[in-house]
């Protein structure tokens, strides 16, 4: 029977780990995702699956946690907030450098510094252009609502044990403290040791046994011509990931002659943004990157044959918009409106938005 | 002389390499005391047949190498998280023998509040600390365990306290913490010392598998390169200059 809760959006990505058979979980308190462990502690996994759960000294420590229990073959995770997953970019660039799984979620507050507690979606530059040194790419999935919190859970583990690459789940303040309808998933075990090494065990430090070569997890190389050939692998993994790993929602879009561009929390503004801009008699539809790496462009591409702008809606100074920009090409207009400083965009703001700067403007 | 056939009989064994030593030629500079206890790590793991139960984690440092000299499944990390990342390792896998091999500049410098909160905790693990005063791996610089008066190449009039601090006495801060149930500082510069290093780690290693608690072993020890004086020397001025300030023996033994 379909198991349905109100819950918190932090809460569900607690519930979610469990029931998916996450291993492990180290993290650290910020604002606004601190419910994701203060749950994790009331459940009290380890005496319902094993789960491992741990308040790390910092987030550096809690990322290097999840560096160590990737490496032998585990499902971990972390979350944080903004300024928490500025600390754990080293880690991060290891764990990708490594070709180590895992799910990081960033519950994205307003920056730059210590910045706001309110929503934010000013980490898009940090989730999906890097963030940490060296050339790497996260996946970078961005839930819209706490169904999708409870959901890309799950998707998050499997795209990074597919890949061996790590995974972002970007979501922001809204979707963290903001409850609703879900419905949660049903309990998959633990993998036990066993299947690790099944699946795991040809790269993953699980105990060198006779039948093969110790495992080493190391992102160092020193010969410069192998480390290129190493950079020149991870390129054609994230071609892959760029070719099959797209995923986007569209919303009124068949008719549409204006489009609204936003992931997160701003998809779910502009939905009621379309209603109130179509009873004005202005057809505008919804594209929502769900993966912003790897980035929609194709289906923005092939809405240019029938819209003739774009608004981008972020809680942010731009950000997205430049992806928006490089995929439509100087074809139509695209534009930026956004809030900032933890300040929420009202549909009405984004409906006024699309006709001064798009439709008047043009 | 006796026929080479002769001598490399069975019966006339008395020592051979580590099984758990790899064939790579060692990164190592002569005289470095890297070798030495990567021969005792070996040994240990060897003579209680834990190949295949232990987990060790090396990071930046010269020893960020290990993996190449090890035979078992090792994880590089980065600079001074080594105890963090046994921390997941040891409760993601609490059946096997995980230790961290770190250098001073990483476990008594930019590693601080992992080494602190993981001995606090009192991970089931093994802590190997190889103290040389000095940043071995990036070209000699002053570390935190440098001494007062010590030349290197950040602290090249001898360190001198107004400016940078005291030297670090770690060791001394980790055996305050419940979490630890064992902290030694030992050497390897003479055949003795060699002996009770060894001993040492065995029994650090023994803690793991009677799941006691961390076991941290500080190593004093000599960086020719860094210091500039060849590896006689090095040991020279180690005793002279290095074991009165770090003096060897238990601190803690529960």
């Amino acid at each position: 029977m379909a198991d349905y809760r109100l819950m918190k959006g932090n809460e569900v990505i607690a519930e979610a780990a469990i029931r998916y058979g996450c291993d492990g979980y180290f993290g650290y308190p910020i604002t606004p995702q601190s419910e994701i462990m203060e749950t994790l502690m009331v459940r009290k996994p380890w005496e319902e699956t094993g789960m491992v759960v741990l308040q790390a000294e910092s987030e550096i420590a809690a990322i290097n946690m999840v560096y160590g229990g990737a490496a032998c073959g585990k499902k971990v995770m972390t979350s944080s907030s903004s300024p928490g997953i500025s600390l754990k970019q080293e880690g991060i660039s290891y764990i990708a450098g490594a070709e180590l799984p895992c799910v990081i979620v960033n519950v994205v507050r307003g920056g730059p510094g210590l910045g706001t507690i309110q929503p934010g979606q000013s980490d898009y530059f940090q989730a999906v252009k890097g963030g940490g040194h060296g050339d790497y790419r996260l996946i970078v999935i961005a839930p819209a609502s706490v169904q999708e919190m409870n959901d890309f859970v799950g998707l998050g583990f499997d795209l990074a044990f597919k890949y061996r690459n790590p995974v972002m789940i970007l979501s922001d303040g809204v979707i963290g403290q903001m409850m609703e309808k879900v419905q949660l998933g049903e309990f998959k075990p633990r993998w036990t040791d066993e299947e690790i090494i099944k699946m795991n065990g040809s790269w993953a430090t699980t105990g060198k046994t006779s039948d093969r070569e110790r495992n080493i997890i190391t992102s160092l190389e020193l010969d410069s011509s192998r480390q290129e050939k190493f950079n020149h692998k991870l390129i054609e993994k994230y071609k892959t990931i760029s070719e099959k790993e797209v995923r986007f929602e569209k919303i009124a879009c068949d008719d549409a002659e204006y489009l609204f561009i936003a992931y997160g929390s701003s998809s779910r503004i502009c939905q009621k943004a379309i209603e109130i801009a179509r009873e004005k008699g202005i057809k505008v539809g919804l594209l929502r990157p769900i993966t912003l790496f790897p980035f929609p462009t194709k289906q923005i591409q092939a809405m240019l044959k029938q819209v003739k702008g774009i608004l981008t809606v972020e809680m942010s100074a731009g950000q997205m918009i430049e992806d928006v920009r490089l995929a439509v090409e100087g074809k139509v207009p695209v534009e930026h409106f956004g809030r900032l400083g933890g300040m929420i965009p009202s549909p009405n703001e984004a409906v006024q938005a699309l006709e001064d700067q798009i439709i008047k403007g043009k | 002389m006796a026929d080479i056939n002769e001598i490399i009989k069975e019966e006339n064994l008395v020592y051979s390499k580590s099984k758990i030593l790899t064939d790579n030629i060692m990164s190592y500079c002569p005289g470095c005391t890297h070798g030495v206890v990567h021969k005792l790590v070996a040994e240990v793991i060897e003579e209680m047949n834990i190949q295949e139960k232990t987990i060790g984690v090396c990071p930046v440092g010269c020893s960020v190498l290990a993996y190449k000299f090890l035979n078992i499944d090792i994880q590089q990390a980065s600079h001074g998280r080594a105890p963090a990342v046994a921390t997941a390792v040891a409760r993601l896998k609490p059946d096997k023998y995980v230790f961290t091999y770190q250098g001073d500049g990483d476990l008594a410098s930019i590693g601080t509040g992992e080494i602190i909160h993981a001995c606090n905790r009192g991970e089931n693990i093994v802590v190997i600390f190889i103290n040389n005063g000095i940043y071995g791996m990036t070209g000699g610089q002053m570390a935190p365990t440098s001494l007062i008066g010590m030349p290197t190449s950040t602290s090249p009039y001898g360190r001198d306290a107004k400016l940078a601090g005291n030297p670090l006495k770690i060791t001394e801060l980790i055996a305050q913490l419940p979490g630890t149930t064992f902290v030694t500082r030992q050497a390897a510069h003479t055949p003795a010392a060699v002996r009770k290093c060894k001993k040492a780690i065995l029994k650090a290693f023994e803690n793991v598998g009677n799941k006691k608690g961390t076991s941290f072993i500080e190593v004093v020890s000599t960086c020719s390169s860094g210091w500039k004086l060849s590896p006689v020397k090095s040991n020279e001025w180690m005793v002279e200059h290095m074991l009165p300030f770090y003096q060897l023996g238990d601190l803690k033994d529960e």
